[in-house]
């Protein structure tokens, strides 16, 4: 089994949010840049059936040179072979389109992303690339079992999860529960060596499309202090609630 | 009603067992903004759905409604097929959609197939109209995005409880609809839910608690609390790893988003991944023993109190506050 997983390469969520060039780009002065929490999931999961299974991994990012450490992580975490796209990733449509033609060319059986970065949190570049490839799509993956060509998956619901089959080709939008937080990896420093000597292949970006453009940021207006009140005195908070906040 | 030949604003209305979801009408409240903005009218989608005329209050002039049993569970690439033939009959211009787990499962199939631009998560109506201009939640609600998008069609992704719902003087007219079904390779095993509770994307008013209950056996107040309220119940992060309450109620950054009015976070010290996940909610409450505990800089009300005691007095106040209000 080929399976290929999208990183996106985000700030960590410890990171301020600043902006610059009159807020129309993400400030990344002394930001320092994880493997996207979802992703990371998936990625997790993939060491598995390439442990167990068999699988070989790769590994793609739409980006500049600056995301490479990135997927040298991810490289060092286990992945075989890793792939960058060189262009500035600007909406989902021109990242999955991107992505599509190297899953495609690759003829990768099942592609882990995750369900939505935690930058852009658009939840769109894992439904766009199976809908490109005309492959099976399960989004909010919990859980993940494959048989041959046949897969059972969990996706977490509103309310609640739902289990189905289907079979490969496969894209899979993962999250947590699709590994144990406990499970994901921290590279040791054999496998930061080995990362090394990895191949890590430039491709250069075929699309130029951009269906959606992004003008600039805004940060929140900033939140007032808390209100404290009394333990004692509940009947003022349920006041509150009532006539100035109006939430009950 | 005269048969409108030209575009409209089409609104996927979700339903559950016959009946309109909240988020439905507070998506077909903001199709009828736009279509405002655009001078054009609202057509809604949708599928299963038996009081479709319910949908007239909120500004939809037209619905139409497929009834087929082999729609009876959601199925993205069946539903988002459904839109599309949907999108293409009314020449929609815009496709409104909500940010439930199913719409933003369909949306990007919807985007695919109809080379539609998509914005999700999008908090207001647009800004302007051309160049058709929204703005939504990124970097985990600590900022918003002012996002264009260029194409014909555009499809809006609708953040939860951000519009509101918006009453309107009008009626609906119901049209059967009778799209064609592609083949789908992703087939329903089993579903787990719980049908008699307030699911956490639905709800206005959410209550949470974190690992200040100490253990699973304390819920039972926790639960009492969202019951007075008519609230969905969520937990922390390690309330959920320890086992304590599913999975699907934990709300944070690698759980569920929320985007509630009301957020009562009890015994939640307030990671900064849980509060990524929890800041759209437009009114947070923390109740703590710890007065340093960093939910007290993110919040609008709080208590510093042990929550096996603030919690039933809170319970008692509710009710009578309820049994005075009515």
């Amino acid at each position: 089994m080929k399976i290929l997983v999208c990183i996106s390469h985000v700030p960590d969520t410890t990171s301020k949010i600043n902006f610059t060039d009159n807020d129309s780009k993400f400030d990344t002065n002394g930001v320092q840049f994880v493997i996207n929490p979802n992703d990371e999931f998936g990625l997790t999961r993939a060491m598995w059936f390439k442990e167990k299974q068999g699988a070989s991994v790769d590994v793609i990012n739409v980006g500049g040179t600056d995301t490479e450490p990135t997927l040298r992580k991810a490289l060092a975490i286990g992945a075989d072979a890793a792939i960058r796209i060189n262009t500035e990733a600007k909406d989902g449509y021109q990242v999955a389109k991107e992505l599509a033609k190297v899953a495609k060319d690759g003829s990768y059986d099942l592609v882990i992303a995750g369900r939505e970065s935690i930058d852009y949190n658009g939840a769109m570049v894992p439904g766009m690339l199976a809908t490109l490839l005309d492959a099976n799509f399960v989004t909010n993956c919990i859980k993940l079992e494959i048989e041959g060509t046949k897969a059972t998956a969990s996706r977490e619901i509103d309310g609640g999860k739902e289990t189905v089959t289907t079979s490969l080709p496969l894209v899979v939008g993962g999250q947590k529960g699709l590994v144990n937080e406990s499970d994901l990896r921290i590279p040791n420093m054999r496998g930061i060596m080995m990362a090394r000597k990895k191949p890590l292949t430039v491709l250069e970006p075929t699309t130029t499309i951009n269906e959606t453009t992004s003008v600039k940021f805004e940060k929140p207006e900033p939140k007032g202090n808390v209100k404290l009140v009394d333990a004692d005195n509940l009947d003022e908070l349920v006041s509150l609630l009532h006539n100035e906040a109006k939430v009950i | 009603m005269t048969k409108q030949k030209n575009m409209s604003v089409l609104v996927y209305t979700e339903s559950e067992k016959g009946k309109f979801k909240k988020t439905a009408l507070e998506v077909a409240s903001y199709a009828k903004a736009v279509a405002n903005q655009l001078g054009t009218t609202v057509t809604a989608i949708s599928v299963n759905a038996n009081d479709t005329a319910e949908l007239g209050k909120y500004g939809v002039d037209k619905i139409l409604n497929v009834s087929d049993s082999s729609l009876e569970a959601f199925n993205a690439k069946s539903y988002a097929a459904v839109i599309v033939q949907a999108a293409k009959q009314v020449d929609a211009k815009a496709v409104i959609v909500s940010s439930s787990a199913d719409s933003k499962y369909l949306a990007p199939i919807l985007a695919v197939n109809l080379d539609a631009g998509y914005a999700s998560n999008v908090v207001e109506v647009p800004s302007t109209t051309s160049p058709f201009t929204v703005k939504r939640t990124a970097f985990t609600n600590k900022a918003f995005n002012l996002t264009t998008i260029n194409t014909p069609i555009k499809i809006v992704g609708v953040s939860n409880n951000s519009f509101g719902l918006v009453e309107a003087n009008g009626n609906a007219s119901t049209e059967d609809f009778s799209p064609v079904l592609p083949n789908t390779e992703v087939n329903i095993e089993s579903i787990d839910k719980a049908s008699d509770k307030v699911t956490i994307a639905d709800a206005e008013i959410v209550v949470s608690a974190g690992r200040g209950m100490k253990g699973p056996e304390n819920w039972g107040m926790i639960e009492e609390l969202a019951e007075v309220l008519g609230a969905a119940t969520a937990c922390s992060k390690p309330v959920s790893d320890l086992g304590w309450r599913p999975h699907a109620e934990h709300v944070g950054q690698t759980g569920k988003p929320v985007a509630s009015n009301l957020y009562i976070a009890i015994g939640i010290s307030g990671a900064i991944q849980h509060l990524a996940g929890i800041n759209a909610s437009k009114v947070k409450v923390v109740v703590n023993t710890d007065p340093e505990a960093p939910f007290f800089k993110a919040a609008d009300y709080g208590v510093v109190g042990d929550a096996f005691e603030v919690v039933p007095q809170l319970i008692e106040k509710l009710k009578a506050f309820k049994a005075s209000n009515t």
